[in-house]
């Protein structure tokens, strides 16, 4: 069973797309980032997602249950981007509301709020009004909300912004803790590094429409890029990478750059530099630099988001 | 459950954001400065050898009459103004977003909230109404013919007032929100008068838009009828009741359909909430 499985969902309003084409399947225990420009449509494609907003058309299950069903909805727990509470609550107070409102019993929800608020560095504000907390402080309460329901299916949008250093760390152990008890959390941030941190796959969404969705750990094999400098870049050099096929990845950047000696190539993984560089020195190139470089999550999103306006 | 849950959590609202507080609390001085009042005036009329003890009982209807009116009016602004924001404004600050998405339906978080209201106003209605009523009985010792239908008719007219503002609320700002509803229940205010005056005159156009007018909101038409089931005596005697005296009363099927008035518009408010995009 798929915690999200959803087909060409579609989302108008008037003669605005917000989303055009949401397709795209989420497992258990998987940690998904969801990443786009502003205005790409993200929270639009939760909001349909947790029955917020109804789809236009298309159609998608949570947990093998349709969209809007009322008894999933017990494990799902969902952080808003923007949001406010009750700001005249106390911290146990709305927790102990949130835990009713997922119909907990008053045992059980005794028994986990004050573990939520001890897990989210609240423990000090448990009978603090919302009305007095931080911004980072209410991001915290509201993932605890978000967890009361021991969920398998977690909703976060934004759920690092307004908080700090330690706080993001926080946040990330927590989701790190959702996956290892095997709930799937759908996340969705602009903190790219955030993204690259914590999440297993990564989808890219531009207009509506999911662009790419690949794991991290493919991205990371495709993204190995690799420095090479030279004494005297020359034709016969780039012939002798040219030769180098098996090893090198067609998507050279920047063949050449005669006024640095550079050469920016691509492998396939790290093993095959130790290869290039053999192979040159084997063939009377001296060797300046050869540097792999990771390109950043933001790279490939700029990539993928630019390269499909272009 | 989860209605209760929804209920409770709007009345501890009340209580934590000092709402019912203050308004008990300016409640008291109003009966206090009614009870003030109409102490004085007795203590003349007392001391006084020409007033008739028909005109002290006319005193006590006026007396009575106008400050349960005043009390009538008070309430529909109160139960205007505690409700106008509760769905519109938690909508604006998605604090309406984290409740939505629990295994709860829409329709019990409006049903829910809906109670609440409709707990206080019953209560307060009762508190204020019952304060006026025992303070004017303990001091002119003039006793209505009748007391709970009128109070649970003022109640009523309260839990009216307050189930147009939730319908508002599902669609409106708070803002429009509370303009529609304080315009709609002019609109039954500006009506009654006509059609009081116009049945004076025998005015059937004035009737008719008073009629009208109650059917668009009945407010105005349950206060009437809540008056004169206080004191039957107040119909078409302008004596007990000067510009408020009552000059045609409405009809028990004119209550049934303030009833069944906010039982549909409570339904249409479930089922716009449930409908609209957050």
């Amino acid at each position: 069973m798929t915690a999200i499985e959803t087909k060409q969902l579609r989302k108008e309003y008037g003669t605005k797309t917000a989303v055009d084409d949401l397709t795209l399947e989420v497992e258990p225990g998987e940690v998904f980032g969801f990443l786009g420009p502003n205005g790409a449509g993200k929270t639009t494609s939760i909001k349909m997602l947790l029955n917020l907003v109804t789809p236009t058309s298309g159609n998608g299950r949570l947990l093998g249950q349709p969209l809007g069903d009322n008894e999933i909805r017990g494990k799902i727990g969902y952080l808003p981007e923007h949001f406010r509470f009750h700001t005249w609550l106390k911290a146990w107070e709305f927790l102990d509301f949130h835990g009713k409102m997922f119909r907990m019993e008053k045992s059980q929800r005794q028994d986990v709020i004050p573990k939520l608020l001890d897990l989210v560095g609240l423990k000090e504000s448990t009978y603090a009004k919302l009305g007095t907390f931080s911004k980072g402080m209410t991001q915290r309460i509201g993932l605890a909300q978000a967890l009361m329901n021991d969920p398998k299916l977690v909703f976060l949008d934004e759920p690092t912004s307004g908080l700090d250093p330690l706080g993001r760390k926080l946040v990330r152990d927590i989701i790190d803790g959702l996956r290892n008890e095997g709930t799937a959390v759908f996340l969705n941030s602009h903190l790219l590094s955030e993204i690259e941190q914590t999440c297993d796959r990564v989808a890219f969404i531009r207009s509506g429409v999911v662009l790419e969705t690949n794991s991290m750990a493919t991205l990371n094999q495709e993204r190995l890029r690799v420095v090479l400098r030279v004494a005297k870049p020359s034709a016969e050099l780039a012939n002798d990478l040219a030769s180098l096929g098996d090893y090198i990845s067609a998507d050279v950047d920047a063949p050449f750059n005669c006024e640095t000696g550079q050469i920016i190539f691509h492998v396939d993984c790290e093993e095959n530099i130790g290869s290039v560089a053999r192979h040159l020195v084997e063939n009377g190139h001296s060797i300046y630099e050869l540097k792999p470089q990771r390109i950043t999550l933001e790279e490939r999103f700029l990539d993928v988001i630019q390269g499909e306006e272009e | 459950m989860q209605i209760w849950n929804i209920a409770s959590l709007t009345i501890h609202e009340g209580v934590r954001r000092n709402i019912v507080r203050l308004a008990i609390g300016m409640g008291i001085l109003f009966l206090i400065v009614f009870g003030t009042g109409v102490h004085y005036i007795f203590l003349q009329f007392e001391d006084a050898s020409f007033i008739s003890s028909n005109e002290m009982e006319i005193a006590s209807i006026a007396l009575t009459i106008v400050g349960l009116y005043v009390i009538n009016f008070l309430l529909i602004l109160v139960s205007v103004l505690i409700s106008v924001a509760s769905i519109s404004s938690e909508i604006d600050t998605h604090v309406i977003d984290t409740i939505v998405t629990k295994p709860i339906s829409r329709w019990e978080i409006v049903l829910g909230k809906w109670l609440g209201f409709a707990i206080m106003i019953t209560i307060y209605a009762t508190f204020m109404a019952g304060g006026l009523i025992m303070i004017s009985a303990f001091r002119t010792g003039y006793r209505l013919e009748t007391i709970v239908p009128g109070v649970a008719l003022m109640a009523l007219n309260g839990i009216l007032v307050m189930t147009i503002s939730i319908a508002g609320g599902t669609r409106l700002s708070t803002l429009a929100n509370g303009v529609v509803a304080f315009m709609l229940y002019g609109i039954a205010f500006i009506g009654t008068w006509v059609e009081n005056i116009g049945s004076v005159f025998e005015n059937e156009a004035a009737v008719n838009i008073g009629i009208l007018s109650s059917l668009i909101v009945p407010a105005e038409a349950v206060w009437r009828k809540a008056s004169i089931s206080f004191e039957p005596r107040i119909l078409g005697n302008p004596q007990f009741a000067g510009p408020i005296t009552v000059f045609s009363e409405p009809s028990d099927l004119m209550m049934w359909y303030a009833v069944i008035y906010v039982v549909a518009l409570l339904g249409w408010s479930l089922w716009s909430f449930s409908q609209r995009d957050l």
